[in-house]
């Protein structure tokens, strides 16, 4: 081994600096949350805080494999939409045949995740097989699934029938363990994406095509192949968040998760992904979720600055990272 | 000074040029000129220093020392492209025009005619009608550029070179994709150019050409001044001895003898893919076979084809004796057949990784246990290959983007032979790397072979062609021209058969 020791330290520690930004940032936030209102802190708070981020982080996982291969997906918020619409007809339909009880629930959910695999791989194989721009094929079929929500609810809203409202209504509601469900299905998916990501082969050859492509087709990777499994996870994460969001409301409608694919990318970013790929991380999203959601949380609780002005600091919150990560390459460098 | 003195004056003239590349000299005190109505040719091999010249006589390049002369004055040419308005224009071999718009809005790009501030449109459709009339080239000034056959924009290069005063035209390989008709065409208009007192300096690999239309002929190689001679004073094979000629150091391993009996690995049956007319040939274990031939007379579409990188049209191809059919890139790599890239850093290595990964990547799945990546085999494995091809990196943690360029080339050879392959593919073994890994990848090689493995280099580099290969392939626009043995392996022959002077009846 030619490696010096110090060499190697100085290079890790500013490594680490760069992966404890986000967490910084979150605890920076936290503490501005307690000082300028202690129940901040409080169980109830920050359970709501942890259930709200688990829409927009579930999604979150699923936009850090998209990006970190090199693409990007506009749609997820649409799909959410359509796929709430149609899961809430075809429950609302089984009535009948099915009843009110768990079964319906679950063909719902079944149906939701076969839709979110489905749209995901039409994303991926547009991309892939189509050649046409990521951006261009999801921003097409962001129109698409948003105009279908629109059209099955004939312009208003699709509310889920009230008998299996009931019955559904703990997915969300309810706790296990003091944990209410979707954080559980928030903290299953963030593992299994960074197992995926970071321990197996498919996650290596998504970094390696959103580095490079060409090096990719060249080390025998279908790169295809592994570019539509991305969206088909999108789609599946996409599924995952509709089916802890439908019991929330019992409704879906055209404004139904409108800007979530904004909200996805952003907190894909502020944790440190490259937007132009080759560079992905699980953890950073999950806390760039969690620093989206406790932005609002926090102005919700005060005075201070209008709760108007949410996108303002989301927006402000963006930019800053990612300039935060720019210096810190260059500090990286020059030691 | 190498010429005799003639009544025609020269245009443009280099002096004594040199030109180095931070420390890498390509160009010695070379001399050239280039006077009015003339065609002048400049001939050598693949990086003896045509492009540099050229780029340094129409000023994309300064010279480290000696001067340019326009019109018997020093002069120091403007960069980029400036030197245009001094009347000498390069034509690349890449053309520069904006596809997208018409014929007459790329003549004019840039300095479009005007009149009260809006584009006289009507002005400048006329002017270029005129000059596409008296080049004789049928086509409408409002035809747009991608819509023109390859020769056809070439003649718009060339409308707009002259539209802008050309004085000297100075043109990278203007024939190597033209077909034999359109080059005809081409060189009636060249003619015509000539006749009209343009001088134009022509690079190209096809001597048969550049004896037919020259009227003089200057030869590089290895960056210094040959000669300068008058094109009736030389033959295609006079002129590709000129360029060779040069005797092999012990750069290379000894030669083992190979073994022509062996079993064949691989057999290829009158392939055809893009660049690539029915090509047969057959690899023994244990051989190192060389693939020569002129840059883009399809080498390398050959084995892209064959390893599953780009569709074929046709053929057959036998691994270890049984139909391979269509492979993919991964199918060929686990029938043990690997392909070794030329562009290390664009298709060959993830430059913003480390080296780990990158070591890794091409047989990753080698090191999957139980759904995940088996971190500590990968370890070993960086290890074991640091030592057995001996890349010197201050740091395992650097990113492959910042180790030089022989090591890349070491990583990269690694990362290739991770997955053991039974049959290796090596392009341009040693592009851009200095003479020691050079000679550390021409052992591994021999060591390859050696041990059975049989190995496919190709390589525009005649001399370690010539060096370490058992047989050679000589290739020219997708077909094999002949197949050398023994001692007819040498820089002639191989020249021969690339330039298209001799070609060899297969089968």
């Amino acid at each position: 081994m030619v490696t010096s020791s110090t060499e190697t330290t100085a290079k890790r520690s500013s490594i680490d600096f760069k992966t404890i930004g986000p967490a910084l940032a979150l605890l920076i936030l936290c503490i501005i949350g307690f000082l300028l209102n202690p129940s901040f802190v409080s169980e109830g708070n920050l359970t709501n805080l942890l259930t709200r981020s688990a829409f927009i982080g579930i999604i979150a996982v699923g936009a850090t494999f998209v990006i970190t291969a090199g693409g990007i997906d506009l749609s997820v918020g649409s799909m959410a939409a359509a796929i709430s619409g149609v899961m809430i007809i075809i429950m609302n339909n089984a009535v009948d045949t099915m009843g009110t009880g768990v079964a319906t629930v679950l063909l719902g959910c079944g149906c939701a995740v076969v839709l979110g695999i489905g749209a995901g791989w039409i994303n991926g194989a547009l991309t892939t097989k189509g050649k046409i721009e990521a951006f261009i094929v999801t921003l097409g079929t962001m129109g698409i699934y948003r105009s279908l929500v629109t059209y099955f609810a004939d312009g208003g809203t699709l509310s889920l029938n009230f008998d299996i409202r009931g019955t559904y209504r703990p997915v969300y509601y309810d706790s296990f363990l003091g944990l209410p469900y979707p954080v559980w299905v928030f903290i299953g998916v963030a593992i299994c994406g960074w197992l995926l990501l970071n321990r197996t082969a498919f996650g290596r050859y998504c970094t390696a095509i959103g580095s490079n492509e060409a090096v990719a087709r060249y080390s025998a990777i279908n790169v295809d192949r592994v570019k539509t499994l991305t969206y088909v996870i999108q789609g599946l994460c996409v599924s995952f968040a509709t089916i802890i969001y439908v019991p929330r409301l019992g409704s879906a409608s055209a404004s139904t998760g409108v800007l979530w694919e904004l909200e996805a990318i952003a907190a894909v970013i502020i944790g440190g992904t490259v937007l132009k790929g080759g560079y992905g991380r699980i953890g950073g999203t999950i806390l760039g979720a969690l620093i989206l959601t406790t932005i609002g949380n926090i102005l919700n609780f005060t005075d201070l600055i209008s709760n108007y002005l949410n996108g303002t600091m989301q927006g402000l919150i963006i930019i800053v990272a990612v300039l935060l990560q720019r210096s810190d390459w260059k500090l990286g460098k020059s030691k | 000074m190498q010429m005799e003195t003639t009544a025609q004056a020269a245009i443009i003239e280099a002096v004594n040029i040199s030109k180095s590349f931070g420390p890498v000299p390509v160009l010695f005190s070379v001399s050239m000129d280039v006077r009015s109505g003339e065609v002048h040719a400049l001939i050598g091999e693949n990086g003896a220093g045509k492009s540099t010249l050229m780029k340094i006589l129409s000023g994309f390049h300064d010279p480290t020392s000696g001067q340019i002369r326009l019109d018997g004055k020093k002069t120091d040419l403007p960069p980029n492209g400036a030197a245009e308005s001094l009347g000498i224009v390069l034509i690349h071999q890449e053309l520069n025009l904006a596809e997208q718009m018409t014929v007459e809005e790329n003549v004019f790009l840039g300095r479009e005619v005007k009149s009260k501030g809006l584009l006289d449109k009507a002005a400048m459709r006329a002017a270029v009608q005129g000059y596409l009339d008296e080049i004789g080239l049928d086509i409408s000034p409002t035809d747009r550029i991608s819509d023109l056959t390859i020769a056809q924009k070439q003649m718009v290069e060339i409308v707009k070179a002259v539209s802008r005063n050309a004085r000297i035209l100075i043109m990278d390989e203007p024939t190597a994709v033209l077909t034999e008709e359109e080059t005809e065409v081409f060189f009636r208009q060249v003619t015509k150019l000539k006749e009209s007192g343009v001088g134009i300096v022509f690079v190209s690999h096809k001597l048969n050409e550049v004896k037919a239309i020259s009227d003089r002929i200057t030869i590089l190689r290895d960056g210094q001044w040959i000669d300068t001679r008058h094109a009736q004073d030389l033959t295609p094979d006079l002129m590709a001895q000129m360029m060779v000629g040069r005797e092999l150091s012990d750069l290379y391993p000894p030669m083992q003898e190979a073994d022509f009996d062996a079993d064949l690995v691989l057999e290829v049956d009158n392939l055809v893919a893009t660049g690539v007319n029915g090509v047969s040939f057959g690899l023994r274990k244990g051989e190192i076979l060389g693939f020569s031939g002129l840059i883009g007379s399809g080498r390398t579409a050959v084995f892209e084809a064959i390893c599953g990188l780009a569709p074929t049209d046709g053929g057959t191809v036998k691994l270890f004796g049984r139909d391979a059919g269509t492979m993919t890139v991964a199918g060929a790599r686990d029938a043990g057949l690997a392909y070794l890239t030329k562009d290390r850093k664009e298709k060959g290595l993830l430059l913003d990784k480390k080296m780990q990964p990158n070591l890794t990547l091409f047989a990753l799945p080698k090191f999957v246990k139980n759904f995940a990546i088996d971190r500590k085999r990968e370890e070993a494995a960086l290890e074991r290959a640091i030592r057995r091809f001996d890349v010197r990196a201050k740091d395992n943690d650097i990113t492959v983007g910042k180790l030089s360029g022989g090591n890349q080339q070491k990583l990269l050879l690694a990362k290739i032979m991770e997955c053991d392959p039974k049959i290796v593919v090596i392009d341009e073994p040693t592009r851009g790397i200095d003479v020691g890994t050079k000679q550390q990848i021409y052992h591994f090689i021999a060591a390859l072979a050696a041990e059975g493995v049989s190995v496919v280099v190709i390589s525009s580099e005649m001399p370690e062609i010539i060096g370490i290969c058992h047989r050679v392939v000589v290739m020219r626009e997708g077909s094999i021209t002949g197949v050398l043995t023994g001692d007819h392996i040498n820089e002639n022959e191989i020249m021969r058969y690339a330039a298209g002077l001799k070609r060899e009846e297969l089968h």
